[in-house]
């Protein structure tokens, strides 16, 4: 039994699955954060395979790090890793296991039960909010999907003890243990052998997700991780980040994701934590945990709700997109041209910026404001910065749209900056020159005064050479009064030939 | 005391007024008065002699000037007083022009103030150009160039001047594009705006003038960092006709190739130094501006002039400098097919050039009227022939250093060229046969045959004795040139304002008393003529009272007397260069008496005492820059040179050792020549 299920499953899952895999992993998942339970189970998985060439090696551990990520996120990873850690043990079927893993689907279909009977008791309601209903319609379906393979998963452990009767008379049973199936396509197989077992449109549905999924793992251009990415509410997202930009170069077709529309109290709730299904906000990671896990069984998983939103491989999740709920919004789904929002915090930035009161006042200025306190606080950092003035009073961040103004209007030009007159005014006596100019004004009476400077600078070097002796030439004062022959030639003008022409006016 | 000497000579006029009623001149009407001080042009001091006849006369003279250029600052007020409708004012050369001066100015002026020039004044501020915005209402321009410290708040006290055309603001570094904007939005009349060396302007501003002023005509942006963002504005202004972009690294082929409209009323360009332009560039440039009449492409070294042959209808090209260009003997072939009406062309230091080349250009280019082929070192008499043979009507030729033409070639100049009034034949091999030849230019104004080794007196005298018009003579080491050639230079050219005769060591006194015939002498240069002594200086300085330049380096017979006959005299002199002169304190402190001196350099003056050197740096109130030897650095007090250089003179410590002996010419230019063979 275990070797069929133990060591030939790993061997298949790591040759023959290859070429499957390989495309995806050369495609997409090279992501340097690929979280600690992938490594370790690399590690686990490196020891079972001594015998293989290192290049070799590394890239069947490779793919076998992402088989185990893949698996891990269906929940088959306990039992697969019980298998593992035990070096295969004799896998004794153990009923108490069973039991508490039927009690436990029992509690789940109680809980779908539950709510598709909330569906239908608020029908009315929904009628007027088609969201709403599409809300609960993804919850129950996201929890049948982990019914589901909760019960394969409870089945397959029962598959030894069983082998020879089942096989023989299920086909698809025995397909399970094929080893040319992966175990999605374990999922397919079972799902299309029992028909019976569901037949709501419910079902359905999960079918052709689960028929996407299978396309989605052949195909050699998986769906662009980075949506996935983005889906979640990551908390490093910078807070600022645009909630139009990106949603609209992306076009979506329409249909292909989910759209989700909160509730005006939810968006505006200060909420930091956002379920990745269903939109809810939490004040604390640790209630958005216990919520994940009404939404199944893989998000209980320690793994799971340890990192969870950086899970690459959580491919279970649809791309989601968002609504405004303002009607009339163009962010709203009802609008005829909608524009899906990204993420919950682009709808909280949309709506506080689009649909509410800008409450937050600019300390500086006293005038901008904010609906969205990151806005606030960008706009203070440069408040008070709008150094490009115009003679008109207005006041520009930028010089290009200062320039742009006054070319634009007659009469406008551009104001200096008043600390810089200031920082030059400075010069030598500048501050008394408008009383000076007053007094001069006219008359040069003031003659003295104006080569004051230089009489000073006289003064100043008769001073300083006071105790000097020029012999013979003692009389230092003709010179400081020019004391050569001057009044020969009064004007002396220059002979450029610039000066004399004259006449003119 | 000088005032009160003039009021004696006016007292004195007024005294023979009353004795002889009848005075000839009080005939004479205001008009005709007026005319004829209209054609006293030529020389400042006829005006001065003419206000000197009468009171009348003085008034007449005082009315009727219009353009002043003082030489002092000291005088202005008087000046002022006395000149009340002058309308442009020069004051370049009161370098320490205050604010309290320039409110004055424009108290006492106002409304007939028109145009002012403060190019490299310093110490005012934009103080005092608003007051001058506030009171001179009709000032049409304004040159505030070379004040690197000046900012926009003088921007924009411009900006206030309504009327304002024409505006120079070159190598006022700290203005930017908020200074401009300021002119831009103020002065819509704008014509003529220069911002060469604002290296703060950008195309944020130069744009916002081309959209604002539309009246611009020419535009200066040289050395900014202005980018192809600003061309399209600058080129849909309808009236441009001069645009000037030296320098500008940011300036390259894509600017011009996507231009989508040149302009049609561009007649010069200036893109010289512009390294990233390349030929395409400047192809599209010409096919879009089809009225360009001047190109200048100096050391655009990516492009190659091969490039005009794509230019079929560029016909209105005139002029272009290639100075420093790739340039081929095919390149200048089609050079001269596209370009029809060459009147000027400059080859200046074009390696490329050969005898091929320029003869294909003077086949075609019959009619160069100007012509530069300075250090195209390829060129033999075989190029001379053509350019003679072809080109008859020739007003200027520079070949200096084109080192294989012999001086036949030179003779066919004088044969063939008699309108040339510019020739440059320095450091060539010309002799007397050559010279003598050349005296059949008699239009010559300006020559240029330094370090020509060979030339003498039998030379020179024929051009002395038939060049009439000459101002500019040259003779750089001409060797062989004595007192007999200068005296017949100074016969025959009684217009000569710039004579060189540097290290011509034959010339002696004899010769500057000739040359103290020439009244309008301004710029002299003796260096290292060792015969020159005081003697020779001050009749210069007597006679020639309009010398602005004088350079004695070397002259070690030059002394403190020819220093004292300077100070008496020559008070239009700004810069002198007095090394290994026999000067003392008191000669030096003599010649710091004189407010105009701006530039000195005095090296190994033994007379000279650091307490006489300090004495005379504190007098000299004018100085601008002065060299001295870094010896006397220490032995000058600290503060003393601060409190000089606050005044706005630059010190240059220069170290250099006292050269007992210079060698002679001869091994002069054979080391020069070594030189370019390496």
């Amino acid at each position: 039994m275990k070797q069929i299920i133990g060591e030939p499953g790993i061997d298949l899952s790591s040759d023959s699955k290859m070429d499957l895999k390989l495309t995806r992993n050369s495609e997409s998942f090279h992501k340097p954060n690929s979280s600690n339970h992938n490594l370790n189970s690399f590690n686990q998985a490196s020891q079972y395979f001594p015998n293989l060439s290192p290049t070799k090696f590394l890239s069947r551990a490779e793919n076998l790090q992402q088989n185990l990520k893949t698996k891990s996120t269906n929940s088959f990873e306990p039992n697969l890793n019980s298998g593992m850690a035990t070096q295969n043990p004799p896998l004794d079927w153990d009923p108490h296991a069973m039991l508490s893993n039927l009690s436990f689907l029992e509690q789940k279909i109680h809980e779908v039960q539950s709510l598709v009977q909330s569906i239908i008791d608020q029908q009315a309601e929904f009628s007027s909010r088609p969201s709403e209903l599409a809300t609960r319609q993804q919850l129950a379906t996201a929890d049948l999907t982990c019914t589901i393979i909760q019960l394969i998963s409870t089945a397959g452990s029962l598959l030894p003890s069983i082998k020879n009767t089942l096989l023989s008379n299920n086909p698809a049973l025995r397909q399970l243990v094929n080893p040319d199936f992966n175990n999605n396509l374990k999922c397919e197989g079972l799902i299309r052998n029992f028909p019976e077992t569901a037949r709501n449109s419910e079902y359905e549905d999960l079918l052709r997700n689960l028929d996407n999924e299978a396309d989605w793992m052949k195909e050699p251009n998986p769906p662009p991780q980075s949506d996935i990415v983005d889906a979640n509410p990551i908390d490093e997202h910078d807070l600022k980040e645009s909630d139009d930009g990106d949603a609209e170069r992306e076009h979506l077709p329409p249909g292909s994701y989910i759209v989700l529309q909160l509730e005006k109290e939810e968006i505006l709730a200060p909420h930091t934590h956002f379920c990745v299904i269903c939109g809810k906000g939490f004040k604390r990671d640790a209630n958005l945990r216990m919520h994940m896990r009404g939404h199944g069984d893989e998000y209980k998983t320690p793994a799971a709700l340890a990192k969870p939103s950086k899970e690459p491989g959580s491919d279970a999740h649809p791309v989601t997109r968002y609504s405004c709920p303002f009607v009339g919004c163009k962010r709203n789904k009802e609008h005829k041209k909608f524009q899906p929002l990204k993420t919950i915090l682009c709808v909280k930035n949309h709506y506080k910026r689009s649909h509410c009161d800008k409450s937050y006042t600019c300390s500086r200025c006293h005038a901008k404001k904010f609906s969205v306190i990151a806005d606030l606080k960008t706009h203070e950092k440069h408040c008070g910065r709008d150094k490009w003035q115009c003679s008109c009073g207005t006041t520009f961040s930028r010089k290009d749209k200062l320039f742009g103004h006054v070319a634009l209007f007659q009469g406008h030009t551009p104001a200096l900056p008043m600390d810089e007159v200031k920082a030059s005014g400075s010069g030598q006596g500048n501050d008394d020159m408008t009383e000076d100019l007053g007094v001069y004004n006219g008359n040069f009476a003031s003659e003295e005064c104006l080569t004051s400077m230089d009489v000073k600078g006289i003064d100043e070097s008769r001073a300083y050479f006071s105790p000097m002796n020029f012999d013979g030439f003692g009389a230092l004062d003709e010179f400081g009064r020019g004391g050569f022959d001057l009044e020969d030639n009064p004007f002396a003008f220059i002979p450029s030939g610039f000066g004399q022409r004259s006449g003119d006016s | 005391m000088e005032p009160e000497k003039r009021m004696d000579k006016r007292i004195r006029v007024d005294l023979n007024l009353e004795q002889n009623p009848i005075s000839p001149f009080e005939s004479l009407s205001e008009e005709v008065l007026f005319l004829i001080l209209d054609l006293l042009n030529s020389n400042p001091l006829d005006r001065k002699s003419f206000s000197l006849v009468s009171r009348s006369f003085y008034k007449l003279e005082s009315c009727h000037r219009r353009w002043l250029t003082p030489l002092r600052l000291d005088l202005l007020p008087s000046i002022l007083t006395r000149y009340s409708s002058i309308s442009h004012l020069n004051l370049t050369l009161c370098s320490r022009l205050t604010d309290v001066t320039l409110a004055s100015i424009a108290s006492l002026l106002s409304s007939s103030l028109r145009s002012i020039n403060l190019s490299g004044s310093r110490s005012y501020t934009h103080k005092g150009i608003e007051c001058l915005a506030e009171k001179c209402f009709n000032l049409e321009e304004i040159d505030v160039s070379i004040r690197v410290d000046l900012g926009d708040e003088v921007a924009a006290a411009i900006g206030k001047m309504v009327k304002m055309e024409r505006v120079n603001m070159g190598r006022c570094k700290k203005v930017t594009d908020l200074g401009i904007g300021c002119i831009a939005a103020g002065c819509p009349n704008l014509k003529l705006l220069c911002v060469k060396g604002c290296v703060g302007v950008t195309d944020l501003g130069v744009k916002l003038v081309a959209v604002k002023c539309r009246k611009l005509q020419s535009l200066d942006v040289s050395f900014t960092m202005i980018t192809k963002k600003c061309l399209p504005a600058i080129m849909q202004l309808p009236n441009l006709e001069e645009f000037c972009m030296t320098g500008c690294l940011g300036i390259d082929n894509k600017a011009f190739v996507n231009l989508k409209q040149g302009c049609n009323s561009l007649q010069a360009l200036d893109m010289s130094n512009c390294e990233h332009m390349t030929d395409s560039g400047v192809l599209s440039i010409l096919q879009k501006c089809p009225n360009l009449y001047h190109l200048n492409l100096a050391s655009c070294s990516s492009v190659n002039v091969s490039i005009l042959s794509g230019l079929k209808s560029m016909c209105k090209l005139g002029s272009i400098k290639l100075d420093g260009c790739k340039v081929t003997a095919s390149g200048l072939k089609s050079l001269s097919n596209s370009c029809i009406s060459l009147k000027e062309l400059s080859l200046s230091k074009c390696p490329g050039v050969t005898d091929e080349g320029i003869s294909v250009i003077m086949a075609k280019h019959k009619d160069l009227v100007k012509l530069d082929v300075t250090c195209c070192r390829y060129i033999t008499d075989e190029s001379l022939s053509a350019i003679t043979s072809s080109c008859t009507s020739l007003v200027s030729l520079r070949m200096e250093s084109c080192t294989k033409l012999s001086s036949e070639g030179f003779r066919l100049i004088g044969q063939h060229c008699p309108k040339l009034e510019e020739l440059d034949l320095t450091d060539n091999d010309l002799d007397d046969e050559g010279l003598r030849s050349l005296a059949n230019c008699h239009n010559l104004v300006s020559l240029k045959i330094g370090i020509c080794l060979r030339i003498t007196d039998n030379g020179l005298i024929p051009i002395g004795q038939s060049c009439p018009r000459l101002r500019e003579l040259d003779l750089y080491r001409a060797i062989g040139i004595t007192d007999k050639g200068v005296s017949a230079i100074a016969d025959g050219c009684p217009h000569l304002e710039m004579i060189n005769m540097a290290y011509c060591t034959n010339i002696s006194d004899e010769s500057l008393k000739f040359l103290s015939k020439c009244s309008k002498l301004c710029i002299v240069e003796i260096r290292g003529c060792l015969q020159v002594s005081s003697v020779g200086i001050s009749v210069i300085a007597a006679g020639c009272r309009l010398l602005s330049k004088l350079d004695v380096k070397k002259c070690c017979e030059v002394n403190d007397a020819a220093m004292f006959s300077l100070a008496r005299y020559s008070h239009n002199l700004c810069q002198i260069h007095l090394s290994y002169c026999s000067v003392t304190d008191a000669g030096l402190l003599a010649l710091a008496c004189l407010g105009s001196l701006r530039n000195v350099t005095m090296l190994h003056l033994s007379g000279v005492s650091p307490k006489g050197l300090a004495t005379a740096l504190l007098m000299c109130h004018g100085l601008t820059k002065v060299k001295m030897h870094s010896s006397f650095k220490s032995s000058i007090p600290r503060a003393l040179i601060e409190h000089v250089e606050s005044r706005g003179c630059s010190f240059h410590w220069m170290y250099k050792p006292f050269q007992v002996d210079f060698e002679s010419s001869e091994l002069w230019k054979q080391q020069s020549h070594d030189l370019f063979v390496e």
